[in-house]
């Protein structure tokens, strides 16, 4: 039920008092998602989308930290990009 | 896709596994809360390749699974009046009332819709103004800005036929009666990220204290899971109990504010009961009295409700983590995801469902 998705913003779609929103590309399937609570989102950012809202902006840095934490902890060489 | 496969990536996951082994020395049980964290780890299988003296927890993190019997009856009894639209989240449709379930009452020719957000139902209402349309208002931090949100617009565009059926959880009021509990043998958190997403983890950080548990605030993916225990047992063989971060993509420490703000707008904080667990104190949202004119429960009269749960279902138990699924006698046999006797068979992200759907096979 707190299932969240990341997805990328294609287009910021509209402006009004109340609301903001955006075309959200999910691998390719496209949703408007209300972005209202994180305003500074733009095109090209990742959000996580829950219930038809954006959540949260994905911070780009942070997401590589998190895949390289095991190799930094045993001092492994982390310079070696995964392909995928 | 982006953000999701490379949190999958197998090899990865195994240098997880093995960095694990290595670190633990003692026995150590870890709770995870959300039931979205339970549904991955039985689903690859998490549990079964970790070391024997690590044991993971299911926590009662899914809204489906703790909205208590008397909520459903209620949702029942609405959606089947004639002149009601009833719209909800699509997993609260098969969860057993007393009697019934919603499923049965849309069968049955009422009005019943799956909507995708909850705004989707506010503008079901502008479409029919001869209809009362009724928002099952279910969840926890992570859905509570949305509900919030919609109530919002309805307030600010003077919809008059449109209401909802409240039935919101907090997360750490629910940690702090499991850690309370005589039985608790709880000794590490993995805190839901999606909620966190919302709330931040300030919270956290005195429950970290005054508990002495490590709290690693933790993502849904794999590796995500992995590390967030790889760090929990880092802690606990090394007597530390702080609150860490492992959903950082995501997650900051004082959350999203603006989701924050419209949900302290809207709702209030009130002792709530959850199914199989009972009440807890502020530990539910409620409307707060500008916005009462929303609630479904005042305007179709469906207030003193109380219902005997279930002998036979051992949910609540369940949920505070002091049996598994296979304990109890009726899994598998009398309840299946397709006759789920209690709320964790129905829905994917309750531990009995995916015990079912994923040890089942093995
Ligand atoms: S298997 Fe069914 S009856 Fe038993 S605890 Fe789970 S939901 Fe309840």
């Amino acid at each position: 039920m707190c299932l969240a998705v990341p997805g990328k913003i294609i287009e910021i779609t509209e402006v009004d008092e109340f609301s903001k929103s955006a075309k959200v590309s999910f691998g390719g399937a496209i949703k408007t998602i209300d972005t209202s609570f994180v305003p500074e989102a733009k095109v090209g950012d990742y959000i996580i989308a829950h219930v038809g809202f954006a959540l949260s902006v994905i911070d780009e840095d942070e997401a590589k930290k998190t895949l390289k934490y095991l190799d930094e902890m045993f001092g492994l060489d982390s310079t070696e990009e995964n392909p995928n | 896709m982006k953000y999701i496969d490379e949190y999958r990536d197998s090899s990865k996951a195994k240098n997880y596994f093995d960095a694990i082994h290595k670190i633990v020395k003692r026995n150590w049980s870890i709770m995870e809360i959300c039931g979205g964290q339970t549904h991955s780890i039985v689903k690859y299988g998490i549990d079964e390749l970790l070391p024997k003296n690590i044991t993971l927890i299911h926590g009662p993190g899914c809204p489906v699974c703790v909205t208590p019997v008397e909520k459903i009856d209620k949702a029942i009894e609405i959606a089947s009046a004639p002149e009601v639209i009833f719209c909800s989240f699509g997993d609260m449709l098969r969860v057993p009332g007393t009697h019934s379930d919603l499923l049965k009452v849309k069968a049955n020719g009422n009005d019943v819709r799956i909507v995708y957000s909850p705004v989707d139902s506010v503008n079901i209402a502008k479409q029919n103004p001869d209809k009362q349309i009724v928002f099952f208002a279910v969840g926890f931090e992570t859905t509570a800005p949305a509900n919030a949100q919609a109530v919002y617009l309805a307030y600010k565009e003077n919809i008059n036929n449109f209401s909802v059926l409240v039935s919101h959880v907090l997360v750490p009021p629910a940690i702090k009666a499991i850690l309370d509990a005589k039985k608790n043998r709880v000794q590490g958190l993995l805190a839901a990220g999606h909620v966190c997403a919302v709330m931040g983890y300030k919270e956290y950080e005195s429950i970290a204290r005054n508990y002495h548990l490590p709290i690693i605030v933790t993502g849904f993916e794999p590796l995500d899971i992995l590390q967030g225990i790889y760090m929990c047992i880092n802690q606990l063989e090394n007597v530390t109990c702080n609150v860490e971060n492992q959903y950082s993509r995501v997650v900051s420490r004082e959350g999203n504010p603006n989701a924050q703000k419209i949900m302290n707008e809207v709702f209030e904080t009130s002792d709530t009961k959850w199914r199989g667990i009972g009440n807890i104190k502020q530990s539910g949202l409620k409307l707060k009295d500008k916005y009462k004119k929303f609630d479904a429960e005042l305007i179709f009269g469906v207030i003193d409700y109380t219902v005997e749960e279930s002998t036979e279902c051992i949910s609540g138990i369940i949920l505070q983590g002091i049996k598994k699924p296979m304990d109890c006698p009726a899994f598998g046999t009398i309840c299946t995801p397709e006759h789920p006797l209690g709320a964790t068979m129905v829905s994917s992200e309750g531990a009995c469902s995916a015990y079912y759907l994923y040890k089942e096979k093995n």
